[in-house]
């Protein structure tokens, strides 16, 4: 049906749908969790903050796990390569993980303080945590990762987990979890009423505004601050083989900067990320609510998309051995495979958006004090 | 070369948390259907105790389901951050149905669930119900696509090794979906997880109706869960993946070590029902055996023979001489991808290519591999026979103590007296264990069975690894298990809290046991 450069482009684009459809859906419950300890007091309060994602937050992390499960399919190598080479932050996340399903659902289960407030603080760390690492994750694929291949295509990292953490990709992740957290307090805010929503609309602005600085930073520091991108210096064939030592890669000043000189309508991106994201403060100032909370997403797709715009057609370029970096062309599954999930995500994903809809449209309107007192024994 | 003991701990982990999640997943399976019959008896009678028989149980599933989640996202990244050569090698075929997975399944039953518990208010009942389902069939579609993935590991169809891009690569979607194997092993692995769920309802109420407390709730509930039970554990024998067995060589090798079968026996070959395994001169000391019924088990016939251990070694022995003809050239081809000779060769031989990777165990350079080394792969591509033998006749005679409990259990509800012979009320009670016993034996022995290979025949499991420290494995590993440890007993804790106290925990005024109403203003 398509050839097989159409597929992969297609395929850059789905996984770019499902990160921003993560961000957008599991991001705004982890936004709720990262700001549940502060902007409820007492118990009530916090189950309050809890039921507003009760009934969602298990359908929303399955945006998480199908993206995981669509970069094995159409892009094996960047999945291989990526989870074991960022092997204790994968780990991190995912221990930080465990902690929703049990925080959500056990939670309630006991009366004990202690142990509410335990698990108020697991939520807290599933909450926070997985964002701040794919945002350090993100400022180290600009950067370029230590990685490389033997003739079996065995891959092998070469860095540290603690080089990892450098200030550029610590910056990368204060955006993500600045963003996820304004996007998860423009949820709450239309969610909740009184001092709850006043807190979660004054925590939202705020990291709206942090948002918008440490990405206008981080722009700063890959434009001045000496952070080479990369460049093929190969002529590539966008429908050849999925073989990615075939190529010539050299490390280049403006590197990430060329997309944006060719077709300078990407600069819009950006454009989207800051000034959704402020669109989003004052709008959730004013009560829009619903308004603020479509203008954070909007912000979420401005921001990964500047990323993924500036880096294509990289997705894990290698630091250390710079013609093994993984792109779009040479580090995807075969033309049958590409196709085949092509049309699987064509049927499904219109599917899932119905029915997370109808699910959403079921449960809606402000969740309340009087409501989890009503419900004592059925809500979380 | 890759150090045994990065390979033995990749194992190890990922065995553990494998069997740890699969403590949770069997219970949704089947608890999930036992909640749709549950309610779709109160939307067609109105009779409000199955409303609460549906939530009651649905909070214990919640309990469950929350645990099955959590330890079901530990073994997809898995793959990617323990087994990166595996992800690399085989992703183009098993990355797709995981991602299926996600998309068909994992959605629905994950959005529906939410409905499932805070929904009951703002659906009808009919539309509730529909969420029920809706839940379960997802539930179940979820187990359709993972077993698919795991079948194609034992049985790999529909997929051809490319050395261009130096992995296997999927030529034919619908061999890989209609796997023979995937199709037996999906039917055996959810009808006994539908055998778990039953177990789980027919044992609490067993314990509620020795107590003597909420006797209608009780009575009801083990009526389904025996019903459901019996038709679920009839399938489980009756189609047991026992018909898969004659599938593909991996298939035979796993039939040959868990049956003890030395030697190639003229058919029909018999059913041993125990033996004294002596591994070293690989034979039996002693064995009891039934005639004729192996034979009719494993191949459906009377005439077609079972190959045996030896016999199936010395086929190896000529594939893995092969292989090393394979990796020559393949190394060729990865340094001159034109080469003419080198492809002629490697297309001849390229079915062999697995068994020749088995060599890199023991030497980077498969030229330079000594009849020893050989003679050590040759014996490595049949597992050990005790572990299997002996996992085997546990799970299959747990199997029949539970067709046996089944049975009787559903006998007594037809003569409505199940409430008043407490003996078969405690042995339902005490076989709780059973079938989660079973599963994780039925799955011990598909997989280690399936050793030395991750995908039989291709990869070998060695090779499967991601390159890490044995450092990362042990930090990793603690890490796994105490968190596991931790949420078991934080589990369990509850599980046991909330059968205890029963239909009451629901605070509907109807049944023994209601909790205090502790919200008070002041908390606020």
């Amino acid at each position: 049906m398509f050839d097989y450069e159409t597929l992969k482009l297609i395929w850059w684009l789905l996984v770019g749908v499902l990160l921003v459809g993560f961000a957008i859906m599991d991001g705004h419950d982890m936004g709720v969790g990262t700001l549940l300890p502060f902007v409820g007091r007492g118990d009530t309060e916090r189950r309050v903050v809890i039921n507003t994602v009760g009934p969602h937050w298990d359908g929303n992390q399955v945006w998480f796990i199908t993206g995981g499960g669509a970069i094995f399919a159409a892009w094996p190598l960047v999945y291989a390569t990526a989870f074991s080479g960022f092997y204790w932050a994968m780990m991190a996340v995912l221990w930080a993980l465990f902690f929703r399903p049990v925080g959500f659902d056990y939670r309630s289960k006991i009366q004990d303080p202690r142990w509410r407030s335990t698990w108020d603080w697991g939520l807290f760390i599933g909450g926070a945590v997985p964002p701040l690492i794919f945002g350090v994750a993100f400022g180290n694929l600009l950067q370029g990762v230590p990685f490389g291949f033997d003739d079996y295509l065995v891959s092998t990292y070469t860095g540290s987990f603690w080089q990892l953490l450098n200030p550029f990709a610590l910056l990368a992740g204060v955006v993500s979890s600045a963003m996820l957290t304004m996007h998860g307090g423009m949820y709450l805010a239309h969610r909740t009423e009184g001092v709850i929503q006043r807190r979660a609309t004054a925590g939202a602005s705020a990291a709206a505004l942090v948002m918008v600085l440490a990405f206008i930073g981080a722009g700063v520091w890959l434009r001045y601050g000496g952070i080479e991108g990369f460049v093929i210096t190969s002529v590539i064939d966008p429908n050849g083989l999925a073989d990615p030592m075939a190529k010539t890669v050299a490390r280049s000043a403006d590197g990430w900067w060329l997309n944006y000189a060719k077709a300078p309508l990407l600069w819009l991106l950006p454009a989207l990320g800051i000034a959704g994201a402020l669109l989003a403060a004052l709008l959730v100032r004013a009560r829009q609510t619903l308004s603020a909370f479509v203008a954070s997403s909007l912000a979420i797709v401005g921001v990964i998309g500047t990323a993924g715009a500036a880096m294509f057609p990289f997705v894990m370029p290698s630091s250390s051995m710079p013609n093994a970096s993984l792109t779009v062309w040479d580090a995807v599954s075969s033309h049958l495979t590409l196709g085949l999930m092509f049309w699987a995500t064509l049927i499904f994903m219109p599917l899932i958006v119905v029915y997370t809809s109808w699910a959403y449209r079921v449960m809606r309107g402000k969740v309340t004090v009087a409501q989890i007192q009503a419900n004592d024994h059925t809500a979380y | 070369m890759i150090s045994e003991q990065l390979v033995d701990l990749s194992r190890l982990q990922f065995a553990a948390t494998a069997m740890y999640h699969f403590l949770f997943v069997p219970l949704t399976i089947g608890m999930v259907w036992l909640l749709v019959i549950m309610e779709s008896v109160y939307v067609m009678t109105g009779n409000v105790i199955w409303k609460d028989m549906t939530r009651f149980w649905g909070k214990l599933f919640g309990i469950n389901f929350a645990l099955g989640v959590t330890t079901g996202i530990t073994l997809e990244f898995q793959f990617g951050t323990n087994w990166a050569y595996y992800s690399h090698y085989v992703g183009d075929i098993f990355g797709a149905p995981l991602a299926i997975e996600g998309l068909m399944a994992f959605f629905l039953e994950s959005t529906f669930i939410g409905l499932f518990f805070f929904g009951w208010d703002r659906l009808s009942k009919t539309q509730h119900l529909m969420v029920t389902t809706l839940m379960a069939v997802g539930t179940n579609l979820s187990a359709l696509w993972i077993l698919i993935a795991n079948g194609w590991m034992q049985n790999p169809v529909g997929a051809e090794f490319s050395y261009q891009t130096m992995r296997m690569e999927m030529t034919d979607f619908w061999a890989v979906m209609f796997n023979p194997d995937a199709q037996a092993k999906f039917v055996h692995t959810v009808s006994a997880g539908y055998v778990t769920g039953a177990m789980f309802v027919l044992s609490i109420s067993s314990w509620y109706l020795l107590k003597g407390r909420n006797i209608e709730f009780a009575k009801r509930s083990f009526r389904v869960a025996a019903a459901f039970g019996l038709a679920s554990v009839l399938s489980v024998i009756v189609l047991g993946d026992e018909s898969g067995y004659t599938v593909g060589e991996a298939q035979q090798t796993k039939m040959a070590a868990l049956e003890a079968m030395w030697e190639t026996e003229p058919a029909p070959a018999g059913l041993k029902l125990i033996a004294g395994i002596n591994e070293a001169e690989q034979k039996n000391d002693w064995e009891v055996e039934v005639p004729w019924v192996m034979g009719l088990i494993g191949t459906r016939s009377i005439s077609k023979e079972i190959p045996g251990i030896r016999e199936i070694k010395e086929k190896n022995r000529e594939r893995i001489i092969n292989g090393i003809v394979a990796v020559v050239a393949l190394e060729t081809l990865r340094q001159h991808r034109e080469d003419p000779v080198a492809k002629q060769v490697f297309e001849r031989h390229k079915a062999d290519l697995g068994f020749g990777l088995l060599l890199r165990k023991y030497t980077t350079d498969v030229r330079q591999a000594t009849p020893e080394m050989i003679q050590k792969a040759v014996d490595s591509t049949v597992p050990r026979v005790t572990p299997m033998f002996w996992a085997f006749r546990v799970m299959v005679g747990l199997g029949f103590a539970m067709l046996l409990l089944f049975t009787l259990a559903f006998w007594s509800t037809l003569k409505t007296n199940c409430a008043q012979k407490p003996w078969l009320l405690k042995a339902a009670l005490w076989m709780l264990p059973a079938p989660w016993l079973a599963c994780e034996l039925g799955w011990f022995v598909a997989e280690y069975g399936r050793q030395p290979w991750t995908i039989y025949g291709v990869l070998p499991t060695h090779l499967s690894v991601s390159t890490l420290s044995v450092g990362n494995l042990y930090g990793s590993l603690a890490g796994f298990i105490g968190f596991y440890t931790v949420l078991l007993v934080v589990e369990i804790y509850l599980m046991q809290k909330f059968a205890r106290q029963g239909p009451g925990s629901l605070g509907t005024g109807r049944y023994s046991h209601e909790p205090v109403h502790h919200h008070t203003p002041a908390q606020a």
